[in-house]
């Protein structure tokens, strides 16, 4: 990892150097201490009480941009603080009240639902196949796309396009991503040992963007024109095609919480599933949970 | 008194940075130990099949992976750092050796992401255009540490050319040798314990470097055979998954980890060993 070293000591310098070395160095360190004692005590301050909700990377920044919505207009209300890490992480951390609420991309596992975790839709979100934009491919059936993440089809000629090894790129294992994909798409089918792993839908949409041979999946909302979604099965990603049911690759963003949530927390949840909260996520290309 | 105060605060300090490794260690192990004994520590070594939510635990190909990764690094890194390291201690004026100095320690203090990044909009898309295959490959990986690993290279090896008493040159010319014979025959023999010794900890800074890897070695699952194929090592598939990992799946992380803090121990270990041995002629 890059170097963190406070302070980088030449090889073999004179003793008094050293001494002047050691001695700058031990100021550096206090001053830091200082620093992080003076802004941790600052934050202390300002915390107090507050609505802490963690999980899922793709619904981060949905629920991040209701917050401040909702923070703005209801001055009284805690600060709702939306931390990342991952569905898996954001339901352990709902399980666990290290989180008010944990957010989630998938469905619970039947572990997860025997706990007895209460449950709230907030959006659908569909997820896109893309390709690079000159990519000839335009269309695919869900069997082909099994067949290529599978492995099974290893050329874009085997599928009307260019003679060219597919490049397959997908999200790393536990991702909400890949977990709807693999229920969706997969099956019982493995993805092949041969793709190339990303952390972030972005990183996804960087290779695909850049390799005209490859070809991967991310959130809907995240598709943008340096990349191109195929139709599949003949129907076109978007919003409406999901809402109307034509599209099937769509899974739920959910709020999951442990027992009764703090009345401040759940004035938080009336909020996201009120009309207005609604509006503002379908606008953000997610497909509204309720009055849709 | 005022001694005495100084004294007891830089104990503890020391005691802290101690204590720290202990915990560190004792955590690892505890968080990975149980996996590994009930998964079988060879199966875990050689399983060749990484499947975490099915319950298989295989690092082979990550093994391998770091392997090649690392080998790369210092086939390209070694011969250039060390080339450096001879012209800063016996060729170059001394304001230029003087000038270089801050240089190389600036290359080391560029953050490895930075690395990651520039690799990956120059590097990826230059293999896979005149090259082929995907462009994320241990091929991307090791150019990238190999620049990593320069700023170790150089100053180690160059502290270990420095090292050697002017007598030794001193001796060679007065022989008839050459200046580069003199370098070639007497004073890199002379070094080579350090040069050993700074190869080796780049070994550990290559096998270690996670940000940067992540970034450039396509992360597939498949065992690597050609630089040109993408491939996991051990500390990127650990970055990668760590996020979203529970239960076994998050042991099995934390035993990989201890796979590569007993490779980077090892590693160290026979660095220091290499660094003890005073320079012989």
């Amino acid at each position: 990892m890059g170097g963190g070293d406070c302070c980088f000591l030449p090889h073999g310098p004179a003793r008094s150097q050293r001494a002047i070395a050691s001695l700058r160095c031990l100021l550096q360190l206090t001053l830091l201490v200082g620093i992080v004692l003076v802004t941790t005590a600052c934050g202390a301050r300002q915390a107090g009480d507050q609505i802490v909700l963690a999980g899922s990377t793709s619904v981060e920044p949905f629920a991040e941009l209701l917050a401040e919505h909702y923070m703005a207009e209801h001055p009284e209300a805690p600060t709702i603080n939306v931390q990342g890490g991952g569905s898996t992480a954001g339901i352990e951390a709902a399980i666990s009240h290290t989180a008010d609420i944990g957010m989630s991309s998938r469905q619970l596992k039947e572990a997860e639902k025997a706990l007895g975790l209460e449950v709230q839709v907030i959006a659908y979100d569909a997820i896109a196949v893309v390709v690079h934009p000159e990519n000839p491919v335009d269309a695919l059936t869900t069997e082909q796309v099994r067949a290529i993440f599978a492995g099974e089809i290893r050329n874009w000629r085997e599928v009307g396009g260019e003679n060219r090894p597919i490049t397959v790129v997908t999200r790393e294992e536990g991702s909400g991503t890949r977990g709807a994909f693999q229920e969706l798409v997969m099956g019982e089918s493995r993805i092949t040992p041969l793709a190339l792993r990303q952390d972030s839908n972005g990183a996804v949409r960087v290779i695909v963007s850049t390799d005209r041979a490859a070809i991967g999946y991310m959130s809907l909302g995240i598709v943008s024109n340096v990349v191109k979604p195929l139709a599949l099965d003949g129907i076109v990603p978007s919003a409406r095609a999901a809402v109307e049911g034509q599209y099937r690759l769509v899974r739920p963003f959910l709020f999951v919480w442990l027992g009764q949530l703090r009345p401040a927390a759940k004035a938080f949840v009336d909020y996201v599933l009120s009309p207005p909260a609604q509006a503002i996520l379908a606008g953000e290309g997610l497909i509204p949970a309720v009055g849709g | 008194m005022k001694e005495k105060l100084i004294e007891a605060v830089l104990l503890g300090l020391a005691l802290t940075a101690i204590l720290s490794l202990f915990v560190i260690t004792a955590f690892i192990l505890q968080a990975g130990l149980p996996l590994l004994i009930s998964y079988g520590p060879w199966r875990f070594l050689t399983g060749l099949t990484w499947a975490p939510t099915e319950g298989e635990f295989g690092i082979l190909p990550m093994l391998v992976g770091s392997l090649w990764v690392t080998v790369g690094a210092l086939l390209f890194g070694v011969p250039l750092g060390l080339a450096v390291a001879i012209f800063a201690a016996e060729y170059a004026p001394s304001w230029a050796a003087v000038a270089m100095r801050p240089a190389i320690q600036l290359l080391a203090g560029i953050p490895s992401v930075i690395y990651g990044f520039i690799g990956l909009k120059i590097l990826v898309p230059l293999i896979r255009d005149n090259l082929g295959g995907p462009g994320l490959s241990v091929l991307a990986g090791s150019l990238v540490l190999a620049v990593m690993i320069l700023p170790n290279v150089i100053a180690i090896s160059e502290d270990a050319i420095r090292a050697v008493p002017q007598t030794y040159r001193d001796g060679a010319l007065a022989l008839g040798a050459t200046h580069w014979q003199t370098i070639w025959r007497v004073v890199l023999p002379a070094a080579r314990s350090g040069i050993v010794a700074a190869i080796v900890l780049s070994m550990g800074r290559a096998v270690g470097e996670t940000m940067a890897v992540i970034m450039l070695v396509g992360n597939s699952l498949r065992l690597p055979i050609s630089p040109l194929d993408p491939a996991t090592t051990l500390t990127s598939n650990i970055g990668l998954e760590m996020g979203y990992a529970s239960g076994a799946h998050r042991q099995a992380l934390f035993a990989t980890g201890i796979v590569l803090f007993v490779l980077i121990m090892a590693l160290n270990s026979l660095a220091s060993l290499f660094r003890r041995r005073p320079a012989s002629a």
